[in-house]
């Protein structure tokens, strides 16, 4: 399978499952974008340049459409064009996912918070639970106690503090901490902590904590003042932004080289979120994440079928910009096409319910922090020693080649099968790919990899 | 080649070999929290 688009100005192909990524000329182009439509699994090319396929491209030379084509004829020698997924084992993969330990935790320390956002998918905090708690420091030792059991030969070991609001629960954060560094070389594991707060409760001294012990930091703003301010209101119904601002700078000031984000949410009522990443970016950010949120069909906010054209015209709006500030990393378009991960991660993507859990302030363990509060899909509780193996194998069974949807899709080893959670929300399956949220992503995919080639030179 | 630069060759493929240790950051730990995007995290396999 082929995959061929233009964006930024550049032509490029990918050869989906090989991984080749091709920059091609105008004749090029059009010629494999021809054979393409007629044929995409064309088995070994032609010698010369049929007939027919050069009939539909009068205004092309005869010459330079037999000169494009024995290029891509030496591309397919080279196995970097129209290469089989046969190499590909799926029943392995699905194998190797089953015995998956879990190795990655989102510990949600606070199911309560001090921002009342109006897209929370947390219900403002408490997860529609109707009441709000701090997860106590027992039951997050029990949670380092069972990650490191589940984790097997497993050496990196993720834990997300997250709520809520995290900072709501320092002190459990930091025995947390404490204990897991107290015994992790007992165990030959190696935690990494990341903190994904919202800001209002930083001050110097967990700043300093922070990016002391932190690997990572995920740090949520929306952009631009007025954006921030209509969908992150305090209790008091106030804006965060001039709260949070100044915070978030000292912290970013003193990262070091660890790693942050600047994150937010694009809704409905900001399509034109590319001001809001350069807005972030202009308060000093070099790290940014903006999402698409999530919702269902009945939330004022979500995105709709309709409003897909121009979130895809904004995402390449973005990418112009991004291309004049090669030192800003939007994380969507930061996609490594040599170094990243294996074709197996690319199977399984995100490993909800198998490789990763989210923890309640209960015990209460859940496919990821997205499911929590759903019931048909709790796993089990940590004091009870609980843990139903029938809803991981469900999550472990998920991979490209399980979810029909993904099974033709050019983006899939760059995805891997979208988000279980939004998924279910939106089609009440965690099998069946959120539409909108497909075409979000292979334009993003698209931007990054243009993005790619232009850093690389080969743009005219 | 006169028509095509190769902006990335079969790293995918090559990958089969020696991939599936499992010890690289699970996506949704990383920044987004709500979409997956795999293709940016970074392959820890040191073998």
């Amino acid at each position: 399978m082929v995959h061929t688009f233009t964006a930024l100005g550049v032509s490029v192909a990918v050869d989906v499952n090989s991984g080749a990524v091709h920059v091609l000329d105008r004749t090029a182009y059009d010629l494999l974008e021809a054979l393409n439509r007629e044929n995409a699994n064309p088995g070994r090319l032609a010698e010369n340049c049929p007939a027919d396929l050069a009939a539909q491209l009068p205004q092309y030379s005869a010459e330079a459409l037999e000169e494009a084509w024995q290029d891509l004829r030496a591309l397919q020698e080279e196995g970097l064009l129209f290469v089989e997924d046969d190499y590909i084992d799926p029943a392995a993969a699905v194998a190797m996912q089953r015995e998956a330990p879990i190795k990655a935790l989102c510990l949600h320390v606070s199911h309560d918070c001090n921002l009342r956002c109006k897209y929370c998918f947390a219900s403002t905090g408490d997860f529609g639970t109707g009441h709000r708690m701090t997860m106590d420091f027992e039951t997050a030792k029990r949670a380092i106690d069972f990650v490191i059991e589940r984790s097997g030969k497993r050496r990196n070991i993720e834990v997300d503090f997250f709520g809520g609001e995290p900072l709501m629960a320092m002190d459990t954060v930091k025995k947390t901490v404490e204990y897991a560094r107290s015994i992790e070389k007992e165990h030959g594991k190696c935690f990494r902590f990341t903190i994904t707060t919202n800001g209002v409760l930083l001050n110097d001294e967990n700043i300093e904590y922070i990016n002391r012990e932190m690997s990572n930091a995920v740090l949520s703003i929306d952009g631009r003042k007025e954006v921030n301010d209509r969908m992150r209101p305090t209790i008091n119904g106030k804006g965060s932004y001039d709260v949070i601002v100044p915070k978030f700078q000292k912290l970013i000031a003193g990262r070091g080289d660890k790693d942050y984000y600047l994150r937010g949410t694009f809704a409905r009522d900001n399509l034109d979120f590319a001001a809001d990443v350069m807005h972030m970016a202009s308060l000093g950010a070099k790290n940014i994440s903006v999402e698409p949120v999530v919702g269902g069909p009945e939330d004022p906010y979500a995105l709709r079928e309709e409003d897909v054209p121009a979130i895809l015209a904004e995402y390449e709006k973005l990418a112009e910009e991004l291309r004049k500030h090669p030192e800003v990393n939007f994380f969507h378009f930061n996609v490594d096409l040599a170094q990243g991960p294996c074709v197996i991660k690319r199977l399984r993507g995100c490993g909800a319910g198998c490789e990763y859990v989210a923890i309640t302030p209960e015990g209460d363990i859940y496919p990821c922090h997205q499911f929590v509060g759903n019931e048909e899909y709790k796993l089990g509780n940590l004091y009870e020693g609980t843990f139903n193996m029938e809803i991981s194998k469900a999550f472990s069974n998920l991979n490209i080649y399980t979810r029909e949807d993904c099974k033709n899709c050019w983006a899939r080893f760059y995805c891997s099968g979208g988000c279980s959670a939004s998924n279910l929300l939106v089609n009440g399956d965690i099998k069946k790919p959120h539409h909108v949220g497909c075409e979000l992503e292979r334009k993003r995919l698209e931007c990054a990899i243009a993005l790619r080639a232009i850093a690389a030179g080969m743009a005219d | 080649m006169k028509h095509v630069k190769t902006l990335n060759g079969a790293t995918l493929k090559n990958s089969a070999a020696h991939g599936g240790c499992g010890e690289c950051q699970t996506s949704c730990q990383s920044a987004c929290k709500t979409s997956c995007t795999v293709a940016n995290q970074k392959c820890e396999n040191n073998k």
